[in-house]
Order: C-alpha cells, then structure tokens, then sequence
C-alpha cells in the first residue's frame, strides 16, 4: 500500500469522526415536556427551549426574581413554551438587562429538581424590526 | 428639502457599474478566446479594460454619493437615517458606511475594482493572463452589483439599492401620507458597539482579504479554462500570501475589538460570524502550502486547484450565511435579512457549480507526478499540514453549517431540530486544540525537512537542538508553574502540556531556520517568521483561554437559593458605592459615575456636571482639574461628545504591595438593545485584567426616595442624615446660577451645608430661588451618601432655614473581572505571522516578475544547496 493511500484512509478516518461529534455534541430544540423526560431518563445534556415570557394583562412579567442586593448571581423568571407549558427557570448570572422588553425568549439548558438550569439566554426584542422603531421615532416628531 | 439628485446619481451609477461589469466580463471572454487573430483579441481587450474603467469610476460614484448622504445628514434617505446621527463624528460615519449590508457589498465591490486595476495595470508578462482573469473578475463583480441594484423586475427584488428614500421605504408610515417632504431632524444612529476605532479599520482589512482570495481562484480557473495548469500558481502565489495575511489580520481585528468592545470575556466566541470567516483562511492556508510545493517538486497540483477554489466558494458561503437571515437564533451578530438569501444562494451556487464542472471536465488533463515521497521530503510534511488545516476548516464548517441543514431539511419537507452545541467552545476546542498541537509539530518538522538534504541522518542533525531547548525550556517553566508559583497559573493539565510543549518546539524549529539562513539569504525566511508568528498565537491562545480566571467570584456569602451549592460558579460581585470589597489580591471599590467631557483627559464625575437641557452640553459645578492642571473653571459650560456612556470608576488595590490602579469600564442603557456594557483592561506583562460592569441599577428608573424629612436648623447645627453626621454652616444669597437666568428682583439663596461621609467630607449646596414670586428648589443630591437635600424655607425673623431631606438605596455596580495570562504573546505573534507573510509576498512577487530565463527549478536548488 502506497503511502498517500495509508493518509487517505487517517484523513477520510478524523472526517467520520468529526461528523459523529458533531452530530453527537449539536443540542436540539425541545418543549419543555421533552427536557423533563429527559433529566428523568438521567441525562445531562443541555437542550434549546423557545419560549415566551408570561406577562399580566399591563404587560408586567409575572414571577420574576432578580434582587442584586441580596444575590447578584441569581435570576428566576417564568417561561411559557410553544406548548404552553409553564416552567421556572433559573439562571445563575445578572438578569439581562432589556429582559423586560423582550417578546421571545431562547434558553438553553437542563432540568435540575424541577426547575430548569440555564446557561445561556438568547432575546428576542421586538424593537430590534425596523418598522416599530421607525413608528416610534417618527411619533416623537 | 428633499434631495434626489444625490439618490438618483447614486442609483444611475450602481446601474452603470452593473451594466460596465455585463460588457467587460463579456469583453474580456471574447479577447480570451483561442483565435489566432491577435489583433482582434487586442482589440476586445482594449474595450474590456474601457469597459472595467467604466464599471471602475462609476463604483466610485456611488462611494461619493453614498457618503455625501451619510456626510450631510440628508436623512430623507433611509441609510442614512438608520445608520447615522447629528452628533456622530467624522470618523464614525465611515464606520456607518459599512454597517449596513449594502454598503458592505459596495466595500467589497471597491476592493474588487482596486485589484482588478492593479492587476490589469501590473505584470510585464500578464497578457495572457489578463483576459481570463479579469473576465473572472468582472463575472464577479456582476453578481456583487445586482446585490445594491435595487430594482424589481416579475415581482423578484434583484438587490436592495442603499439610495432608497425613506418614503418609500415605509409608504405606510403615518407621516408621509401627511407630508411626503417630511424629512426626519435626527438619524437613530450607529450601533454603539461598532463605535469603535477597530471597526473603521477591521471591516475594510477583512473585505480586502476576501476580495484577494478572487485573485487566485480567477487565476485558477483561468489555468484550467486556457489549460495552462502549472503555469497559473507563480503569479497566483504572491496574491495567496497577501489574501491571506490580510484576512488572518482582519479576522485578529475582530477578535481584538471583540475583546475589547463586548463583554462576553474574551475575544473568540465560536460565533458563526467569526467562524465564516475563520474556515475560508484555513484552508487558504491549506492552499498556499499546495502550491508552494508545487512550486518546488510539480506535486499537488490537483490539491491546489481543489483548495484555491474552495476557498473562494467558502467566502462565498460566508457571506451567504451571515447575510441570509438563515443562521436567526444562532447568533447574536448577523445581518438583518434584506429578503435577498435567494439571490445569494444563487450566486454562490453559481460560482460552486461553474467552478467544480470546470474542474470536473478537466481534471482528466491536470497533470500528475507519481514519485513517492519520503518521510524526509519537506513537501510530504507539507501536504500533511495543509490536510490537517483542512480537517480543522471541516470540523467548524460541519458544526458551523447546522442552522442550514435544519433549514434545507425543512425545504425538503422534514422537520429538523438539530441546535448548534450548548457548550460550543467545549465542542470546537476539543479539536482545535489537536489542530493546533499537529500545526505545531508539523511546522517545525516541515520547516526542517523544506531546508535540508532529504535523509535520516541530515533531518536528525537538524532536530536535536530545537527538540532539546524545548525539552529544557518546558521543563523549567512546567517546575517554575507547579513548583514554585511564578505564575498565576499551574501548567498541569497534560493537554495544555501538549500544546506547550508542541509550540515551543515550532518556535525553536524555526528560530534554528533563520539562523542558518541569517548569514546567508534572510529573506527566504519569511516562511519560518509566520511559523514563529502562529506559534506565538497558539502559545497565547493557550494562556490567555486555558488558564483564564474569573477573579470575581462571590465572596459576600449571601446566596439567594442554595438549591445548586457547588456546580455554579458565581461570577459576579455586587460592589456598594465607597465600600471596599476584598477580590482576590485585590481591595476593590467602586467610585462613582464619570462621564467624558471634551478636553479633558480624565472622566469627570457626574456629581460636578450639571446636566443640561441638551444632551450633549454641561455646565461645570466645580473646577475640572486633572493633575493640578485647571482645564475648565467653574460655571464653564463643556461639552460632552459621548453622554450616553457611563464611566464606572472602580480602583483596585493590591492588598499585598499596596499598588493601586483605577479601571473605567463603561456601560450605556441603549433603547434599543439594552445595557451595553464594555470593559477596561488593566495590561500586565504577564497577564490582562478585564474588568466589565454586568449589571446596574436601571437609571432609567425613577429612584425610590424615602419620604421627605423636614429639619429646623439655625446656623451651625449639627444634624444626622441617613447615619451620617451633618453640619449646616450657613446661606448665602448668589448672583449667578448656572442654568438659570435670574432678572432683577428674583433672589437665589445656597445654603452651605458639610457632610462627613466614610472616606471623606462632602458638601451639599441646595438652592432656593425666589423669581417672580414663586419659589424654585434645587435639591442638591448626594449619590455617594444616598441623600437628597432640599432647601425649603427660610424664616429671616428667627434666623431659622427649613430643609427636607429623603434618602434612597445607595449606588452599586455589579461587576465581573477576570485575568488572561500572557494575552499579549497571541498579539505579537499576529504581528510576527503577518511580517513573515509580508517577507514571503516580496519574495514571491520578485519571483513573479521574473523572466523565464531564470528557471524557478533552479532557483530552487541553488537556494536548497545554500542552506543546506
């Protein structure tokens, strides 16, 4: 066997593999009935959840936790997923701080004793479209 | 009043420059045809260069008027109301030029156009090459125009023009249905995170990088469409290397305004954004290595026709992914979508199918050489690295691409939710960092085998040294770390180990390289300075990432829930205004707010600025002073070009040596996308400390006061105010009040009043102003004391002054700091890489100019047999 054919098969080798990590590391997006099947099964890994804020009928965001004074790293906030679902969700870093305005909301973590974990939050704002902000602006003049 | 004429010069050019693209890539077909009618061809070259000059000056029109609008604030026109302002300055409104998608298009259509002239105009020998190679470029420069064209055709949007004037933009608003003439006072302004002065510079260094990568894939496919295969990689060479070292500069650019913008902790964040552009640069790497063993044995020709193209259909990808709206939740910094993936996708399959098909149809024709390497052949371990960059371009295209399998999954009808990793940097480092230990190894075995005789004994001589210096320096640093705490770190992680010890032999490899061609030729040694460079990068990387250490931690010992005691990492500290909190080595505090005032070279406290009706205007309360220096005095009105930043002070002491130093990291409350917090980096020789504010009190909330206390005081009284001690000292009537006109007949009267805080004295002066008959209190607010004092009432018969006092909750910051040993070394060694870029471009751009008298073969050996 010739040597490129021997570095052929390693290099075909490492691709297969990095495919199989990658599929084996990407996450999903799931409800909130999926991540607890999940954590129940025992497993760890770390899932995406598209959910909405829970607001009241003046548009306040209901069950929100966030007192710096008391803990700076811990944040707590209702979330309501695609399925309506309600589940609280903890978050052991400063609350973003346009969390108020935002509509959509992406997390990503794991249930942990019947709250969910996240380490990340992604905003969805809806001043971020264009057309809003210019209604805005435009009403101010 | 609405000015058109600039819009329609804008508008008529970009059609111009669409059109001038049509003739000349047709032109410059016709003139590369196989014909023996030379003068015919010269003649459609003639007119395909007048064609390309057209396309040329007309681009730059659009440039001029684009920025006229963006210059003169003519707001009627939608880029410049979206992405400018009234107070924006000169050099930010080149940033704004580019921070829209068309005008980012429009910078890389004018990096095109400047290559495309120099390489029509450079070259003795570029005849027969200007034809094919510019009837690329000008293909090109056909699809980037239609993306500004801007004009609608069947109901399908060919482009998004950046002329559009706002009425049309939103016909429906309320506004111009009552007056189409309407024009807007104020643009919404910048994003305030691209204000910043590595993003005037770092987008036009990146679109110049991937501008070049179009030279050599022109080259390529013109070696393939006029069969000359070999021939096409000598002046391809040169324009690699600069691609190249201009993107891998560009892309550190990012990182560095990254770092030094937002506040995420670092300056690589495995974002799509930054992955686009980091696979494209692999394998242009990968690329360059191909064709310089081309150059020296005729082996991997095919392999650099595959590399070169790809790299250009990566940036082609790139683009497509970070400006088709595709990649939505995935990252935090695309572009909006402009409704234009479908013309991307279209061009980008285009040139991919074009491409590949002419490689496909040819590669019967590519000529192949069937030695066998050696293991001590330099091109063998040469074709090893460029495949180990390749499999490391792979791995980050292969995660990278998700949200596009999801979204071509869902085309053809299944639904996919396949999500990017949730640990994304645990992901890409567990091979990166592997790609990085083989990039080491290899460059230093590559290097040395490249510049020696091709045998055991010779490739032996040539690694003992360097392997033993590097065992010898790994040792003493490994013991020095564990041993003895020289460092802030401990290396004892044994794939940190690796990847140490694997980079400081690819130093000392390539150190011994340039000595031996020190006293010989130093100037084919631009290869070993870019291999010193990279490795420098990796060594940085590996401190800088690897040992990063969050320094802030909670220590108040007050947790909310203990339901998670041990795996969270509480990273941020509450820090009270004037209350020193022990982090780390350090004692920190918080100081105060401080704004920017023009002149000055310091922030000034906020407490010294009376804030005026204008936003950008204040009157000083006191004298602003730096360094016993008086730079405004009293009353003074200054002016301040950023007061939407907050400067947080917050001094470090180190607890041991008593070294003290004060860091400002910045935070604005922007409307649209919350708070922007930056951070200040404290640079140490060994280390950076990056400090960032994560959170504040909302200052766009109304601060809770206590109820108003009222106090009879005469003068001299000693009062306490929310615990602290206070001594009224006494009124006086004042003539001038900054801010308030004052006529005959009102009287303005300040009382003095002094307030012993923990650190220090302060002085509160509330104002009572009688004018025309009615009284005007203005409280004086104590924001280091949580106080508000208001002068009330005076009783001149019994000498008595009536203040009311409330308090609110003191002022605190919540912060997040952290170390990052030895990040400098990944910056120098970006400086190094792109020197010994630069080295080779000289030299391989002689090279190119060369006649063929001097065959490259020989060049070769005579440089092989003087080195060795």
């Amino acid at each position: 066997m010739k040597k490129s054919h021997i570095i052929g098969i390693i290099i075909i080798a490492a691709a297969i593999m990095i495919i199989m990590s990658t599929a084996g590391d990407a996450s999903t997006y799931v409800d909130f009935g999926q991540a607890k099947e999940l954590a129940q099964d025992g497993s760890k890994t770390k899932v995406h959840v598209v959910g909405r804020l829970k607001k009241d009928a003046k548009g306040h965001i209901v069950g929100m936790q966030y007192d710096p004074l008391v803990d700076p790293n811990y944040f707590a906030f209702m979330l309501v997923d695609t399925n309506r679902v309600e589940q609280k969700v903890v978050y052991f870093n400063p609350k973003p701080q346009d969390f108020e305005r935002s509509e959509q909301v992406v997390i990503t973590g794991n249930m942990q004793n019947d709250v969910f974990v996240a380490d990340k939050i992604l905003l969805k704002c809806p001043s971020k479209y264009v057309e809003k902000e210019v209604q805005q602006t435009t009403a101010g003049l | 009043m609405i000015n058109t004429l600039i819009g329609d010069i804008g508008h008529l050019s970009v059609i111009i420059a669409f059109v001038a693209a049509i003739v000349s890539s047709y032109a410059y077909f016709m003139a590369s045809r196989a014909t023996i009618d030379a003068e015919a061809l010269t003649k459609w070259r003639r007119f395909a260069r007048g064609a390309f000059y057209v396309h040329a000056l007309a681009v730059i029109t659009i440039i001029f008027a684009l920025f006229n609008i963006i210059y003169e604030h003519r707001y009627e026109y939608y880029y410049a109301w979206s992405h400018s302002s009234n107070h924006l300055p000169v050099h930010f409104m080149i940033s704004c030029f580019w921070e829209g998608q068309e005008g980012s298009f429009l910078l890389w259509i004018f990096w095109h156009v400047v290559l495309g002239v120099v390489l029509m105009n450079t070259g003795k020998k570029n005849k027969e090459w200007e034809a094919p190679v510019m009837a690329m470029f000008s293909f090109v420069q056909l699809f980037l125009t239609s993306m500004i064209l801007g004009v609608v055709i069947f109901d399908i949007k060919i482009g998004s023009s950046p002329f559009i004037l706002m009425r049309d933009f939103m016909p429906d608003a309320p506004v111009f249905a009552m007056d189409p003439n309407f024009v807007p006072k104020d643009g919404t302004g910048l994003n305030p995170l691209l204000q910043n002065y590595w993003m005037v510079i770092h987008p036009p260094t990146l679109f110049l990088g991937f501008a070049a990568t179009l030279v050599p894939f022109a080259y390529a496919m013109a070696g393939l469409w006029k069969g000359k295969f070999g021939e096409w990689i000598k002046p391809a060479l040169p324009w690699s290397h600069f691609a190249a070292v201009t993107l891998g500069v560009g892309i550190v650019m990012g990182a560095y305004w990254a770092y030094e913008t937002l506040n995420f902790g670092g300056y690589w964040n495995w974002d799509p954004v930054e992955n686009a552009v980091y696979i494209p640069w692999l394998v242009l790497v990968g690329a360059i290595h191909t064709m310089l063993a081309f150059r020296r044995s005729k082996q991997g020709l095919r392999a650099s026709f595959i590399l070169v193209i790809t790299t250009f259909i990566l940036i082609l990808y790139s683009t497509f992914l970070t400006r088709s709206g595709i990649l939505g939740n995935a990252s935090v910094h695309s572009f909006t979508d402009l409704g234009l993936s479908g013309q991307l996708f279209t061009y980008l399959a285009a040139f991919a199918v074009l491409a590949v098909a002419l490689l496909i149809y040819k590669w019967k024709q590519i000529p192949v050489t069937e030695k066998e390497l050696t293991t001590y052949n330099g091109e063998f371990w040469v074709f090893i690295g460029a495949a180990v960059l390749c499999l490391a371009a792979f791995q980050v295209w292969a995660t990278t691409s998700i949200p596009v399998y999801n979204s071509f999954l869902g085309f053809i009808g299944i639904d996919s939710n396949a999500a990017l990793p949730a640990d994304q940097i645990e992901h890409y480092t567990k091979f990166q960092l592997w790609a990085g230990v083989l990039v080491a190894v290899l460059t230093g075995i590559g290097q040395l085998t490249w510049w020696r005789k091709t045998d055991k004994s010779s490739f032996l001589d040539a690694i003992t040294m360097p392997a033993m210096l590097t065992l010898l320096f790994a040792s003493l640093v490994i013991i020095l770390s564990n041993k003895f705490d020289v460092f802030d770190f401990k290396l004892d992680n044994p794939v940190y180990i690796t990847l140490f010890v694997t980079s400081l032999f690819a130093v000392f490899a390539n150190l011994s390289i340039i000595l031996s061609l020190l006293h010989k030729k130093v100037s084919l040694s631009g290869g070993a300075v870019a291999h010193i460079g990279i490795a420098l990068m990796l060594l940085g990387i590996l401190f800088s990432s690897g040992y990063s250490n969050i320094i802030s931690g909670n220590t108040s010992g007050m947790l909310y829930s203990r339901e998670f005691p041990d795996e969270i990492n509480r990273d941020n500290v509450l820090l009270w205004r004037n209350t020193t909190t022990d982090m780390d080595k350090y004692k920190v505090s918080y100081r105060g707010q401080f704004l920017e005032v023009a002149g000055v070279p310091e922030y000034v406290n906020k407490e010294i600025l009376f804030r005026t009706d204008d936003e950008y205007s204040a009157i000083a309360r006191a004298d602003i002073k730096v360094a016993e220096k008086l730079y405004y005095k009293t009353g003074d009105t200054v002016e301040l070009p950023t007061p939407e930043n907050t400067y947080y002070q917050v001094e470090y002491k180190n607890r041991e040596t008593n070294e003290a130093f004060i860091l400002y990291p910045r935070a604005q409350v922007n409307p649209n996308m919350g708070l922007l917090a930056s951070p200040d980096i404290k640079m140490f020789a060994t280390k950076d400390l990056y400090t960032h504010v994560s959170s504040v009190p909302d200052p766009n909330e109304e601060k809770e006061w206590s109820e108003l206390k009222e106090y009879t005081v005469t003068v001299g009284d000693t009062i306490i105010l929310n615990d602290y001690v206070a001594i009224f000292n006494g009124v006086e009537v004042i003539k001038e009040v900054p801010g308030v006109p004052l006529k005959a007949g009102d009287v303005a009267v300040q009382a003095d009043m002094k307030i012993m805080g923990e650190k220090k004295t302060y002085h509160g002066h509330p104002l009572l102003i009688f004018k025309d008959g009615m009284a005007g209190y203005y409280p004086e607010i104590l924001e280091d004391l949580g106080l508000r004092i208001t002068f009330l009432n005076i009783d001149p018969k019994k000498e008595e002054f009536k203040i009311g006092v409330n308090t609110t909750q003191k002022d605190y910051i919540i912060l997040k700091a952290m170390e990052k040993p030895f990040v400098n070394i990944l910056w120098i060694g970006t400086i190094v890489m792109s020197i010994g870029f630069i080295m080779a471009i000289t030299r391989r751009n002689k090279e190119g100019n060369t006649t063929k008298t001097t065959k490259p073969k020989a060049v070769k050996k005579a440089d092989k047999a003087q080195v060795a």
